[in-house]
């Protein structure tokens, strides 16, 4: 088989699969829609909800990918200042630990009560909060293990620190920094649906699942799980594209 | 001729928790123009420090190091520097990480100009078709020609090499001996060679200089110029032989132990 079919005709297939089985399941069982839908039940709650369901994605995407953008600044920010100061990382890491350790979904209803009205905010601010923390230690980690090897070839040149961060560090660091933005983008997508779900009036997929939730109409419910997957899938696999573009070199070309 | 490199009663020690620990004490060495010196010496008596000391990656606490009649007090372009490890950067090419240098010193070369400079030296060494590969598509052996193609990229009056070979089989190693004879008839530079390998410290270089154990102090200078042949027979000669014994006796005495005393 030539690659690329491989690569989509693979996936796709067990994709069916899957469908094929969960909709096997649940007749066999015959479970009720309100136990389990089936994907045949998802189907018209698609059809009927289509426009709320392009309008709430779109919502639910730009809020992630922005609190995300967000927590990609910042955690790099304090990832670049506890990797170069010694002091610094002693003196964030404990803060940075213990804010990490707090659950956000417990932050989120107070975030809610703090900021009533103003869901943008809110949401993209529970997607930063809850990702930052991966991106600023894999940055640190990756600054602070530098080989002093790598640092005095191009200090020995008289290389200004600026100059030895852009030529050495920064690239050293990417595949670090990709690996943690896999592990950010799926919980800055969380944060968001965590805070969408929990605010009242509020937009997105989240909050679309809510309503089902409240009008007990469970079709849409699991569309709306399936909607976020799709989502879900779509994110994870920007980040993979953006890692091969400027991290490509760390793969290994014997690769499994 | 004059000295290139004068290293003159340089004492330093580092800084631990265990209070100061001193590593070099009133080191003197100087280096003529065009000439390799090698430094050898029992492990951990400063080599590496010292070499640190001449690029100006840090300033001793006493005494001066000159080159070419300019105090060092801060690094500056006119130096090359090559470690056990070739420390080549994975995102880029060979050809890019032999550049590299380039990019930091300033000069007025087009890109065209720093790809020919880099290309000639590459090939020199015998890396021609492997411009475009990766380091890790490298053997260790291919990698440390190409971090020595770097590290005289920018024509740097000195070369500073710590342990260059150390890392490297036996076999490899002689090749690259013979590729840094290559390296220096086309290539005018001085260097200084630390090196673990008695043979190694004879064969490339023009004066070998035994440091005593930590603080280290020049203990011993050995002149090695070879009548200028490079050929790797020489050093199955009587004469190197010689050498050798007396290098080896030097460091037996700067380990703490008498020159008499056996090895083994
Ligand atoms: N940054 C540092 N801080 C404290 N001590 C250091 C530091 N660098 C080196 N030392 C100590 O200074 C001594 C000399 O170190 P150096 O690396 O110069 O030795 P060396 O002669 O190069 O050893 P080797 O032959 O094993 O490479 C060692 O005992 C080492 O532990
Ligand atoms: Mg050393």
């Amino acid at each position: 088989m030539n690659k690329t079919v491989r690569q989509w005709a693979i996936p796709t297939f067990a994709i069916i699969l899957f469908l094929l089985l969960w909709e096997l399941l649940v007749w066999a069982n015959g479970w009720p829609n309100y136990k389990m839908a089936s994907p045949t039940d998802i189907g018209p709650a698609f059809v009927k909800y289509w426009p709320l369901f392009l309008e709430y994605s779109w919502d639910t995407l730009w809020r992630t990918v922005v609190g995300l953008v967000v927590a990609v600044i910042i955690g790099t920010g304090i990832g670049m200042v506890m990797g170069f100061s010694r002091t610094m990382r002693d003196a964030l890491y404990p803060l940075l630990v213990g804010f990490n350790a707090v659950p956000k979904a417990t932050v989120v209803p107070v975030i809610a009560l703090l900021f009533v009205g103003q869901h943008d905010f809110n949401t993209i601010l529970i997607a930063f909060m809850i990702s930052f923390f991966p991106i600023a230690v894999a940055v640190s980690i990756g600054l602070s293990t530098l080989e002093p090897e790598y640092r005095d070839i191009l200090r020995s040149l008289g290389a200004s620190n600026l100059t030895i961060f852009w030529k050495i560090a920064l690239p050293k660091t990417l595949p670090e920094f990709f690996g943690a933005l896999k592990v950010s983008v799926t919980l800055a997508f969380i944060g968001t649906n965590l805070m969408e779900i929990v605010e009242p009036h509020g937009r997105g997929l989240g909050h679309l699942f809510d309503s089902g939730k409240i009008n007990a109409d469970y079709p849409l419910m699991f569309a709306v799980l399936i909607a976020l997957a799709a989502l879900g899938i779509i994110l994870f696999y920007v980040v993979v594209l953006l890692e091969k573009i400027f991290a490509g070199w760390a793969e290994r070309s014997d690769g499994y | 001729m004059t000295n290139l490199i004068d290293i003159k009663g340089v004492t330093h020690a580092y800084k631990t928790d265990k209070g100061p620990l001193p590593v070099l004490d009133g080191l003197d060495v100087s280096v003529k123009e065009g000439e390799f010196c090698a430094v050898v010496g029992p492990s951990g008596c400063g080599k590496s420090t010292l070499t640190r000391l001449v690029a100006g990656l840090m300033k001793p606490d006493q005494g001066e190091v000159w080159l070419h009649g300019e105090r060092v007090t801060s690094p500056r372009s006119t130096v090359g520097m090559a470690f056990q490890n070739p420390v080549l950067l994975e995102w880029r090419t060979i050809l890019d990480n032999v550049i590299l240098p380039l990019e930091i010193v300033p000069n007025n070369m087009t890109r065209a100009d720093r790809e020919d400079r880099a290309r000639a030296l590459l090939s020199l060494v015998g890396l021609d078709g492997f411009e475009d590969k990766r380091p890790s598509e490298l053997s260790g052996g291919m990698r440390q020609r190409a971090s020595l193609c770097r590290a005289i990229v920018h024509k740097p009056e000195v070369l500073i090499m710590d342990e260059p070979f150390g890392a490297l089989d036996a076999f490899t190693r002689e090749d690259l001996w013979q590729t840094m004879h290559a390296l220096r008839a086309e290539e005018p530079f001085t260097g200084v060679l630390i090196t673990h390998d008695l043979r190694e410290s004879i064969y490339l270089a023009d004066e070998v200089v035994v440091l005593s154990g930590r603080p280290a102090r020049t203990q011993y200078r050995m002149d090695t110029r070879l009548d200028g042949r490079t050929d790797i027979d020489l050093l199955y000669t009587p004469e190197v032989a010689t050498m050798l014994g007396t290098l080896r006796d030097q460091i037996k005495i700067a380990q703490g132990r008498s020159a008499t005393e056996d090895a083994l």
